[in-house]
Protein backbone atom coordinates (compact mmCIF):
# COMPACT_ATOMS: atom_id res chain seq x y z
CA UNK A 1 0.00 0.00 0.00
CA UNK A 2 1.22 3.43 -0.97
CA UNK A 3 1.96 5.60 2.11
CA UNK A 4 0.09 8.78 3.01
CA UNK A 5 2.57 11.26 1.52
CA UNK A 6 2.72 9.39 -1.76
CA UNK A 7 -1.06 9.12 -1.81
CA UNK A 8 -1.50 12.88 -1.44
CA UNK A 9 1.21 13.40 -4.04
CA UNK A 10 -0.87 11.26 -6.41
CA UNK A 11 -4.11 13.08 -5.54
CA UNK A 12 -2.63 16.54 -5.98
CA UNK A 13 -0.73 15.68 -9.17
CA UNK A 14 -3.85 14.11 -10.66
CA UNK A 15 -5.95 17.09 -9.61
CA UNK A 16 -3.54 19.60 -11.16
CA UNK A 17 -3.06 17.46 -14.27
CA UNK A 18 -6.79 16.92 -14.80
CA UNK A 19 -7.53 20.61 -14.30
CA UNK A 20 -4.71 21.46 -16.70
CA UNK A 21 -6.22 19.22 -19.39
CA UNK A 22 -9.69 20.71 -18.84
CA UNK A 23 -8.40 24.29 -18.76
CA UNK A 24 -5.97 23.90 -21.68
CA UNK A 25 -8.19 25.32 -24.40
CA UNK A 26 -10.86 27.11 -22.35
CA UNK A 27 -8.22 29.10 -20.50
CA UNK A 28 -5.53 29.65 -23.10
CA UNK A 29 -7.58 30.05 -26.29
CA UNK A 30 -10.61 31.68 -24.67
CA UNK A 31 -12.20 34.24 -26.94
CA UNK A 32 -9.57 34.10 -29.70
CA UNK A 33 -10.84 32.85 -33.06
CA UNK A 34 -9.70 29.34 -33.99
CA UNK A 35 -9.00 28.42 -37.63
CA UNK A 36 -11.95 26.97 -39.53
CA UNK A 37 -10.33 23.53 -39.99
CA UNK A 38 -9.86 23.23 -36.22
CA UNK A 39 -13.48 24.22 -35.56
CA UNK A 40 -14.62 21.74 -38.20
CA UNK A 41 -12.90 18.92 -36.29
CA UNK A 42 -14.12 20.15 -32.91
CA UNK A 43 -17.75 20.02 -34.11
CA UNK A 44 -17.41 16.23 -34.08
CA UNK A 45 -15.68 15.81 -30.70
CA UNK A 46 -18.75 14.71 -28.75
CA UNK A 47 -20.03 12.40 -31.45
CA UNK A 48 -16.56 10.81 -31.80
CA UNK A 49 -15.58 10.45 -28.13
CA UNK A 50 -18.86 9.38 -26.47
CA UNK A 51 -19.56 6.39 -28.80
CA UNK A 52 -15.89 5.34 -28.45
CA UNK A 53 -16.26 5.49 -24.67
CA UNK A 54 -19.40 3.33 -24.73
CA UNK A 55 -18.79 0.78 -27.52
CA UNK A 56 -16.30 -1.48 -25.65
CA UNK A 57 -18.47 -1.36 -22.48
CA UNK A 58 -21.47 -2.56 -24.51
CA UNK A 59 -19.69 -5.35 -26.40
CA UNK A 60 -17.41 -6.50 -23.57
CA UNK A 61 -19.14 -5.60 -20.26
CA UNK A 62 -16.87 -5.63 -17.19
CA UNK A 63 -19.60 -7.23 -15.06
CA UNK A 64 -19.64 -10.39 -17.20
CA UNK A 65 -15.85 -10.58 -17.33
CA UNK A 66 -15.82 -9.26 -20.90
CA UNK A 67 -18.28 -11.81 -22.31
CA UNK A 68 -20.93 -10.29 -24.63
CA UNK A 69 -24.27 -10.41 -22.82
CA UNK A 70 -27.74 -10.52 -24.51
CA UNK A 71 -29.40 -8.43 -21.75
CA UNK A 72 -26.91 -5.61 -22.00
CA UNK A 73 -26.84 -5.72 -25.81
CA UNK A 74 -30.64 -5.50 -25.94
CA UNK A 75 -30.72 -2.61 -23.46
CA UNK A 76 -28.01 -0.79 -25.43
CA UNK A 77 -29.81 -1.28 -28.75
CA UNK A 78 -33.13 -0.11 -27.29
CA UNK A 79 -31.55 2.96 -25.69
CA UNK A 80 -29.81 3.99 -28.88
CA UNK A 81 -32.86 3.33 -31.09
CA UNK A 82 -35.23 5.36 -28.90
CA UNK A 83 -32.71 8.21 -28.65
CA UNK A 84 -32.18 8.24 -32.40
CA UNK A 85 -35.86 8.08 -33.32
CA UNK A 86 -37.31 10.43 -30.68
CA UNK A 87 -34.28 12.71 -30.07
CA UNK A 88 -35.41 12.49 -26.43
CA UNK A 89 -32.61 11.65 -23.97
CA UNK A 90 -35.01 10.99 -21.08
CA UNK A 91 -37.19 8.59 -23.09
CA UNK A 92 -34.09 6.73 -24.29
CA UNK A 93 -32.67 6.33 -20.77
CA UNK A 94 -36.06 5.22 -19.45
CA UNK A 95 -36.61 2.58 -22.13
CA UNK A 96 -33.01 1.37 -21.84
CA UNK A 97 -33.28 0.98 -18.07
CA UNK A 98 -36.65 -0.78 -18.42
CA UNK A 99 -35.25 -3.26 -20.97
CA UNK A 100 -32.19 -3.86 -18.77
CA UNK A 101 -34.21 -4.57 -15.64
CA UNK A 102 -36.93 -6.66 -17.30
CA UNK A 103 -34.43 -8.80 -19.23
CA UNK A 104 -32.33 -9.28 -16.07
CA UNK A 105 -35.43 -10.51 -14.24
CA UNK A 106 -36.59 -12.83 -17.02
CA UNK A 107 -33.26 -14.33 -18.11
CA UNK B 1 -28.66 40.38 -20.33
CA UNK B 2 -31.74 39.80 -18.22
CA UNK B 3 -31.09 37.75 -15.09
CA UNK B 4 -34.41 35.99 -15.75
CA UNK B 5 -33.26 34.15 -18.87
CA UNK B 6 -29.99 33.08 -17.18
CA UNK B 7 -32.06 31.74 -14.29
CA UNK B 8 -34.36 29.80 -16.63
CA UNK B 9 -31.31 28.43 -18.49
CA UNK B 10 -29.91 27.31 -15.14
CA UNK B 11 -33.08 25.42 -14.21
CA UNK B 12 -33.37 23.93 -17.68
CA UNK B 13 -29.82 22.62 -17.14
CA UNK B 14 -30.73 21.20 -13.72
CA UNK B 15 -33.67 19.34 -15.26
CA UNK B 16 -31.55 17.96 -18.12
CA UNK B 17 -28.75 16.93 -15.73
CA UNK B 18 -31.05 15.20 -13.26
CA UNK B 19 -31.19 11.75 -14.95
CA UNK B 20 -27.41 11.51 -14.57
CA UNK B 21 -27.89 11.37 -10.82
CA UNK B 22 -28.93 7.73 -11.34
CA UNK B 23 -25.48 7.08 -12.82
CA UNK B 24 -23.32 9.30 -10.65
CA UNK B 25 -24.80 8.04 -7.35
CA UNK B 26 -23.92 4.34 -7.71
CA UNK B 27 -20.63 5.09 -9.50
CA UNK B 28 -19.44 7.47 -6.75
CA UNK B 29 -20.54 5.08 -4.00
CA UNK B 30 -18.62 2.28 -5.67
CA UNK B 31 -15.51 4.47 -5.66
CA UNK B 32 -16.01 5.20 -1.97
CA UNK B 33 -16.39 1.50 -1.18
CA UNK B 34 -13.39 0.38 -3.22
CA UNK B 35 -11.16 3.17 -1.91
CA UNK B 36 -12.00 2.22 1.68
CA UNK B 37 -11.36 -1.44 0.92
CA UNK B 38 -7.98 -0.43 -0.55
CA UNK B 39 -7.11 1.09 2.81
CA UNK B 40 -7.73 4.78 2.12
CA UNK B 41 -9.06 6.93 4.97
CA UNK B 42 -12.36 8.76 4.42
CA UNK B 43 -10.63 12.14 4.03
CA UNK B 44 -8.20 10.67 1.48
CA UNK B 45 -11.08 9.15 -0.48
CA UNK B 46 -12.85 12.51 -0.42
CA UNK B 47 -9.64 14.20 -1.52
CA UNK B 48 -9.70 12.07 -4.65
CA UNK B 49 -13.30 12.88 -5.53
CA UNK B 50 -13.02 16.62 -4.81
CA UNK B 51 -9.52 17.35 -6.15
CA UNK B 52 -9.51 15.00 -9.14
CA UNK B 53 -13.29 14.80 -9.87
CA UNK B 54 -12.96 12.26 -12.72
CA UNK B 55 -14.51 8.83 -12.29
CA UNK B 56 -12.53 6.71 -14.74
CA UNK B 57 -9.19 8.27 -13.79
CA UNK B 58 -9.91 7.77 -10.08
CA UNK B 59 -10.71 4.08 -10.59
CA UNK B 60 -7.54 3.65 -12.67
CA UNK B 61 -5.39 5.32 -10.00
CA UNK B 62 -7.00 3.24 -7.26
CA UNK B 63 -6.39 -0.02 -9.08
CA UNK B 64 -2.72 0.84 -9.68
CA UNK B 65 -2.25 1.95 -6.06
CA UNK B 66 -3.65 -1.45 -5.04
CA UNK B 67 -1.11 -3.14 -7.31
CA UNK B 68 1.68 -1.11 -5.67
CA UNK B 69 2.60 0.54 -8.96
CA UNK B 70 5.25 3.29 -8.74
CA UNK B 71 3.77 6.73 -7.97
CA UNK B 72 4.80 8.13 -11.34
CA UNK B 73 3.12 5.24 -13.19
CA UNK B 74 -0.09 5.82 -11.23
CA UNK B 75 -0.11 9.53 -12.12
CA UNK B 76 0.79 9.04 -15.79
CA UNK B 77 -1.76 6.26 -16.36
CA UNK B 78 -4.64 8.10 -14.71
CA UNK B 79 -3.84 11.27 -16.63
CA UNK B 80 -3.73 9.29 -19.87
CA UNK B 81 -7.28 8.13 -19.11
CA UNK B 82 -8.20 11.82 -18.73
CA UNK B 83 -6.64 13.07 -21.96
CA UNK B 84 -10.08 13.23 -23.56
CA UNK B 85 -10.82 16.16 -21.22
CA UNK B 86 -8.50 18.32 -23.36
CA UNK B 87 -10.67 17.44 -26.35
CA UNK B 88 -13.79 18.45 -24.42
CA UNK B 89 -12.07 21.69 -23.44
CA UNK B 90 -11.28 22.51 -27.06
CA UNK B 91 -14.77 21.56 -28.20
CA UNK B 92 -16.56 23.74 -25.64
CA UNK B 93 -14.24 26.76 -26.08
CA UNK B 94 -16.23 28.24 -29.02
CA UNK B 95 -19.23 28.36 -26.63
CA UNK B 96 -17.72 29.34 -23.28
CA UNK B 97 -14.47 31.02 -24.44
CA UNK B 98 -15.83 34.60 -24.17
CA UNK B 99 -16.43 34.22 -20.40
CA UNK B 100 -14.13 35.98 -17.92
CA UNK B 101 -11.12 33.86 -16.90
CA UNK B 102 -12.46 32.93 -13.45
CA UNK B 103 -15.71 31.61 -14.92
CA UNK B 104 -13.72 29.62 -17.49
CA UNK B 105 -11.76 28.22 -14.53
CA UNK B 106 -15.00 27.11 -12.87
CA UNK B 107 -16.25 25.55 -16.11
CA UNK B 108 -12.91 23.73 -16.54
CA UNK B 109 -13.04 22.26 -13.04
CA UNK B 110 -16.57 20.91 -13.60
CA UNK B 111 -15.90 19.70 -17.18
CA UNK B 112 -16.60 15.96 -16.93
CA UNK B 113 -18.10 13.48 -19.44
CA UNK B 114 -21.70 14.14 -18.44
CA UNK B 115 -21.57 17.94 -18.10
CA UNK B 116 -19.70 18.22 -21.39
CA UNK B 117 -21.90 15.88 -23.41
CA UNK B 118 -25.21 17.27 -22.15
CA UNK B 119 -24.13 20.91 -22.56
CA UNK B 120 -22.74 20.50 -26.08
CA UNK B 121 -25.92 18.66 -27.09
CA UNK B 122 -27.98 21.63 -25.88
CA UNK B 123 -25.72 24.29 -27.45
CA UNK B 124 -26.07 22.59 -30.82
CA UNK B 125 -29.82 22.16 -30.45
CA UNK B 126 -30.34 25.77 -29.33
CA UNK B 127 -27.56 27.74 -31.05
CA UNK B 128 -29.07 31.18 -30.35
CA UNK B 129 -28.14 31.26 -26.67
CA UNK B 130 -25.94 34.03 -25.26
CA UNK B 131 -22.69 33.09 -23.52
CA UNK B 132 -24.29 33.95 -20.16
CA UNK B 133 -27.19 31.59 -20.88
CA UNK B 134 -24.80 28.84 -21.98
CA UNK B 135 -22.76 29.20 -18.78
CA UNK B 136 -25.91 29.19 -16.65
CA UNK B 137 -27.08 26.05 -18.45
CA UNK B 138 -23.69 24.38 -17.83
CA UNK B 139 -23.87 25.21 -14.10
CA UNK B 140 -27.41 23.84 -14.08
CA UNK B 141 -26.32 20.51 -15.60
CA UNK B 142 -23.39 20.37 -13.17
CA UNK B 143 -25.60 20.84 -10.08
CA UNK B 144 -27.18 17.34 -9.96
CA UNK B 145 -23.89 15.72 -11.12
CA UNK B 146 -20.83 17.14 -9.36
CA UNK B 147 -21.94 17.84 -5.75
CA UNK B 148 -23.61 14.38 -5.64
CA UNK B 149 -20.27 12.94 -6.80
CA UNK B 150 -18.77 14.16 -3.48
CA UNK B 151 -21.77 13.19 -1.35
CA UNK B 152 -22.08 9.65 -2.72
CA UNK B 153 -18.32 9.07 -2.52
CA UNK B 154 -18.62 9.96 1.17
CA UNK B 155 -21.60 7.63 1.66
CA UNK B 156 -19.75 4.80 -0.08
CA UNK B 157 -16.64 5.37 2.05
CA UNK B 158 -18.64 5.44 5.29
CA UNK B 159 -21.19 2.70 4.58
CA UNK B 160 -18.60 0.46 2.96
CA UNK B 161 -19.65 -3.02 2.00
CA UNK B 162 -23.24 -2.69 3.18
CA UNK B 163 -24.39 -1.71 -0.34
CA UNK B 164 -26.21 -4.60 -2.07
CA UNK B 165 -25.11 -5.27 -5.67
CA UNK B 166 -28.15 -4.40 -7.80
CA UNK B 167 -29.47 -5.55 -11.14
CA UNK B 168 -27.14 -4.54 -13.97
CA UNK B 169 -26.13 -1.34 -12.16
CA UNK B 170 -22.78 -1.48 -13.93
CA UNK B 171 -24.67 -0.70 -17.10
CA UNK B 172 -26.22 2.60 -15.95
CA UNK B 173 -23.23 4.52 -17.28
CA UNK B 174 -23.30 3.09 -20.84
CA UNK B 175 -27.10 3.62 -20.97
CA UNK B 176 -26.80 7.26 -19.96
CA UNK B 177 -24.26 7.96 -22.70
CA UNK B 178 -26.01 5.81 -25.33
CA UNK B 179 -29.18 7.84 -24.79
CA UNK B 180 -27.32 10.99 -25.83
CA UNK B 181 -25.73 9.59 -28.98
CA UNK B 182 -28.97 9.34 -31.01
CA UNK B 183 -29.87 13.03 -30.60
CA UNK B 184 -26.27 13.99 -31.49
CA UNK B 185 -26.46 12.38 -34.95
CA UNK B 186 -27.90 15.46 -36.67
CA UNK B 187 -26.21 15.22 -40.08
CA UNK B 188 -24.63 12.46 -42.24
CA UNK B 189 -21.22 13.84 -41.14
CA UNK B 190 -22.16 13.23 -37.48
CA UNK B 191 -23.30 9.70 -38.30
CA UNK B 192 -20.07 8.97 -40.18
CA UNK B 193 -18.00 10.35 -37.28
CA UNK B 194 -19.85 8.15 -34.77
CA UNK B 195 -19.57 5.04 -36.93
CA UNK B 196 -15.83 5.55 -37.50
CA UNK B 197 -15.31 6.11 -33.78
CA UNK B 198 -17.13 2.89 -32.80
CA UNK B 199 -15.17 0.81 -35.33
CA UNK B 200 -11.85 2.33 -34.20
CA UNK B 201 -12.70 2.00 -30.49
CA UNK B 202 -13.38 -1.72 -30.89
CA UNK B 203 -10.37 -2.28 -33.17
CA UNK B 204 -7.98 -0.48 -30.81
CA UNK B 205 -9.49 -1.58 -27.49
CA UNK B 206 -6.32 -3.63 -26.86
CA UNK B 207 -4.12 -0.52 -26.56
CA UNK B 208 -2.93 0.14 -22.97
CA UNK B 209 -3.90 3.17 -20.84
CA UNK B 210 -7.19 3.73 -22.64
CA UNK B 211 -5.28 4.98 -25.69
CA UNK B 212 -7.79 3.24 -27.97
CA UNK B 213 -10.30 5.89 -26.89
CA UNK B 214 -8.02 8.67 -28.10
CA UNK B 215 -7.34 6.93 -31.42
CA UNK B 216 -11.09 6.47 -31.91
CA UNK B 217 -11.89 10.02 -30.80
CA UNK B 218 -9.37 11.66 -33.12
CA UNK B 219 -10.25 9.27 -35.97
CA UNK B 220 -13.96 9.99 -35.55
CA UNK B 221 -13.35 13.75 -35.54
CA UNK B 222 -11.29 13.49 -38.73
CA UNK B 223 -13.94 11.31 -40.39
CA UNK B 224 -16.65 13.84 -39.48
CA UNK B 225 -14.64 16.82 -40.71
CA UNK B 226 -13.77 15.03 -43.97
CA UNK B 227 -17.40 14.02 -44.51
CA UNK B 228 -18.52 17.59 -43.91
CA UNK B 229 -16.19 18.92 -46.62
CA UNK B 230 -16.72 16.16 -49.16
CA UNK B 231 -20.50 15.97 -48.83
CA UNK B 232 -20.79 19.77 -48.65
CA UNK B 233 -22.77 19.58 -45.41
CA UNK B 234 -23.77 22.77 -43.63
CA UNK B 235 -22.58 22.37 -40.03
Amino acid sequence: MTDTTELWLIIIALGLGSFGLRFAFLGLVGDRAMPEWVLRHLRYTAVAVIPALVAPLVIWPTATGGEPDPTRLAAAAATFAVGYLTKNVFAAMGVGAAVLVSFSLVL
Amino acid sequence: MAAGTAMSSYWRGVRDGLPFLAVVGPFAMLFGVLATEAGLAVHETMGFSIVVIAGAAQFTALQLINENAPTLVVIASALAVNLRMAMYSASITPHLGPLPLWKRGIAAYFLVDQTYAQSILDYEKNPDQTTTEKFAYFLGVMTPICPPWYVFTFLGAVLGESIPPSLGLDFALPIAFLAMIGPMLRTPAHRIAALASVVLALAFAWLPYNMGLLVAGLGGMMAGAQAEVRLGIKP
